[in-house]
């Protein structure tokens, strides 16, 4: 009889079965070993970078000393910081304009504002491609930082929806009687808006805010379409540089942008999490 | 008495096609602790929100201190108001957040700083300035909420269902707090409730509402011993209720008909319709298991079927002997356990004798 005894599984103790375990494994290493392989092979001290021939930490400063590379990479930088904001203002206000008033075709509205999120940026960045070659006064041969103008455009434009999205969210879990209570102790519109709601608003809109920085420094589609020939963005190069040879200089490049898209997602997680949102 | 603090004249709210509330008026005077009472759905939260401002009256006028308040904006009545929920700011201390209403109005610094400290001590909080609401309990949240509004030193204060998320124990002590810090302040209360208890234990005068309407203004015991209709009498303390028809008036008398007490004679003034609702609180009905001797009260027998002991008292059903056409009569009946020996006296499947005098009867129009 004692054969037949096991320990007992409790409804939620399926990780403890061994397939389950391989399954899980296996699918972490499908996602995660071309990018810890890109990583480690960022050190390698290989030119064609097909075996590995010892470590070496110089193709990091041959990225850095890549006047193109680096132009690309601070192009991309400020379109990225420049997108954030706008974005981060546009998506807030939109999330307000939803949560608080009603207004005829309301619904439709929300729908179109969400329309960014799920069109393919196939078809954004060729609507794009044909809107600011139609549209004069948005000329590719402007000065620095000027000429980034249609990138940081269409950046703004399929990045701000995101925000609303997660600020909208966040305000859902707002206690409409704060804001009674702030206007019966004799607070304004205006003060009520920045000293209760804002601060409750915040992490959501942080965290939008990070979300639009990441979507906007690693987005290839809608840029490509949108870059003209001076105008080129870290993620735009670094392919055009993989089209010679894959060297370490861009597995060193790409470790970066990696890195940076990691912690920036971190944070915004962290803005995120169910805590923070409880204790704001 | 003074003119009254609040004033509410003819004042009625409608949301689409729902009267909330339907051409109410009521004066409210200085220093008085006033309750608005009624079943959920009755009107009383919006009629109180009309007071501090969130909505506004579809007819109708509110006067606070003798001025029209219609045009008015929350933030600029001399009202304030502890919500349901407390509506603490969660992201400010237990200091900031007293100190908050008095910020916004530019109180100077030193100004705002005795009266936080005053308004804390008042309430018990002065240990917990330094805070968050979410470290604190419900209560805690509650006096938090109590010291932000008088800290304002409104004329009226505003509490909508303050007790309901309290536990049994704690609504006890806060109702005997807020009576008392009402007379302490001196500010006149309004407290919306749908708990009759609270109503009775705390106010000085309750509103009854029901559908939009005010049924009876009038005070704890009055209203308890003199309710205006059979709705008040039902939704203030238990009542065994009797429908009748009036077979006979005379001077200050009546004689009803009834299927379960048969003829009644009660002494009534005012007027009576032909149709009426005869009204005995179960405490006032005496029980016994031998024929009473007694001249003049009303009788029924019946039998005891259902019995829930409270310690101090007992309560009970006794099926009548006599039905109507709906079925069996239950009459409740409370009995005192006064003495040690009360508890063995009765018991479920007893037969037994009801009787109580008229003058504790009363008559209602529906």
């Amino acid at each position: 009889m004692g054969v037949f005894k096991r320990a007992s599984q409790g409804p939620l103790d399926y990780h403890r079965r061994l397939w389950l375990r391989l399954y899980v494994g296996l699918t972490f290493l499908a996602i995660y070993a071309p990018i810890i392989t890109l990583i480690i092979f960022s050190f390698n001290d290989s030119r064609r970078n097909i075996v590995w021939r010892g470590f070496t930490t110089k193709y990091y400063w041959k990225a850095w000393n890549n006047d193109s590379l680096f132009e690309a990479f601070v192009n991309s930088l400020t379109i990225a910081s420049v997108s954030t904001i706008v974005s981060t203002i546009l998506g807030t206000m939109v999330a307000l304009l939803l949560w608080r008033f009603r207004f005829p075709l309301k619904s439709a509205y929300e729908g179109l504002m969400a329309l960014p999120i799920v069109v393919p940026e196939i078809c954004m960045g060729v609507a794009m491609l044909a809107f600011f070659s139609r549209v004069t006064g948005f000329p590719t041969g402007w000065i620095w930082p000027f000429n980034l103008s249609a990138i940081t455009a269409a950046h703004i434009a399929f990045s701000f929806p995101f925000v609303a999205i997660v600020v909208r969210s966040r305000l859902a879990g707002f206690n409409r009687e704060l804001e009674e209570a702030s206007k019966d102790l004799g607070a304004s519109e205006w003060q009520t808006f920045w000293k209760v709601i804002f601060p409750f608003m915040k992490p959501g809109v942080i965290a939008g805010a990070l979300l639009a920085f990441t979507l906007s420094l690693d987005d290839f589609v809608v840029t490509f379409f949108t870059s003209g020939p001076d105008t080129l963005t870290f993620p735009v190069k670094v392919y055009s540089m993989v089209r010679f040879s894959v060297t370490p200089e861009v597995n060193a490049a790409s470790t970066v942008l990696v890195a940076i898209t990691i912690i920036v997602t971190i944070i915004a997680m962290r803005f995120q999490s169910p805590e923070k949102m409880a204790r704001g | 008495m003074s003119e009254s603090i609040i004033s509410i004249r003819n004042v009625t709210k409608t949301f689409g096609a729902v009267r909330a509330v339907n051409d109410v008026s009521i004066d409210i005077q200085a220093n008085e602790f006033f309750a608005l009472l009624g079943p959920s759905g009755c009107g009383k939260t919006t009629l109180l929100r009309m007071i501090a401002g969130f909505t506004n009256p579809s007819a109708g006028q509110i006067l606070i201190d003798g001025q029209d308040m219609v045009a008015v904006p929350p933030n600029k009545r001399p009202v304030n108001m502890v919500f349901q929920s407390y509506a603490v700011f969660p992201h400010m201390s237990v200091e900031q957040n007293v100190a908050y209403g008095l910020q916004v109005v530019g109180t100077p610094a030193a100004e705002i700083s005795t009266r936080v400290a005053n308004a804390l001590e008042r309430v018990g909080l002065d240990e917990l300035r330094t805070r968050m609401p979410g470290q604190l309990s419900g209560g805690q949240r509650q006096r938090v909420a109590l010291a932000r509004a008088l800290v304002k030193q409104p004329k009226v204060l505003l509490l909508d269902e303050p007790l309901s998320a309290l536990d049994a124990k704690l609504r006890e002590q806060m109702q005997f707090e807020l009576s008392q810090l009402q007379q302490d302040v001196g500010v006149t209360f309004i407290i919306v409730t749908h708990d009759q208890d609270e109503a009775l234990s705390m106010a000085d005068r309750i509103a009854v509402m029901q559908d939009g309407n005010v049924d009876q203004i009038a005070e704890p015991g009055a209203l308890y011993e003199k309710p205006a209709n059979r709705f008040v009498a039902d939704f203030i303390g238990k009542v065994n209720l009797f429908d009748g028809e009036v077979s006979g008036t005379q001077a200050g008398k009546l004689t009803v008909e009834t299927a379960v007490l048969g003829k009644v004679h009660l002494t009534h003034d005012g007027e009576a319709q032909h149709q009426v609702c005869l009204a005995i609180r179960p405490e006032k009905i005496r029980i016994s298991k031998t024929k009473p001797d007694v001249e003049g009260h009303i009788t029924t027998r019946g039998r005891i079927t259902d019995w829930a002991y409270y310690g101090d008292c007992s309560h009970m059903f006794v099926e009548t002997e006599n039905a109507t056409q709906s079925g069996a009569v239950r009459l409740g009946v409370v009995i005192q356990n006064d003495t040690r020996n009360a508890v063995d006296a009765l018991d479920i499947g007893d037969d037994v004798h009801l009787f109580w005098s008229p003058d504790d009867m009363l008559v209602l129009n529906d």
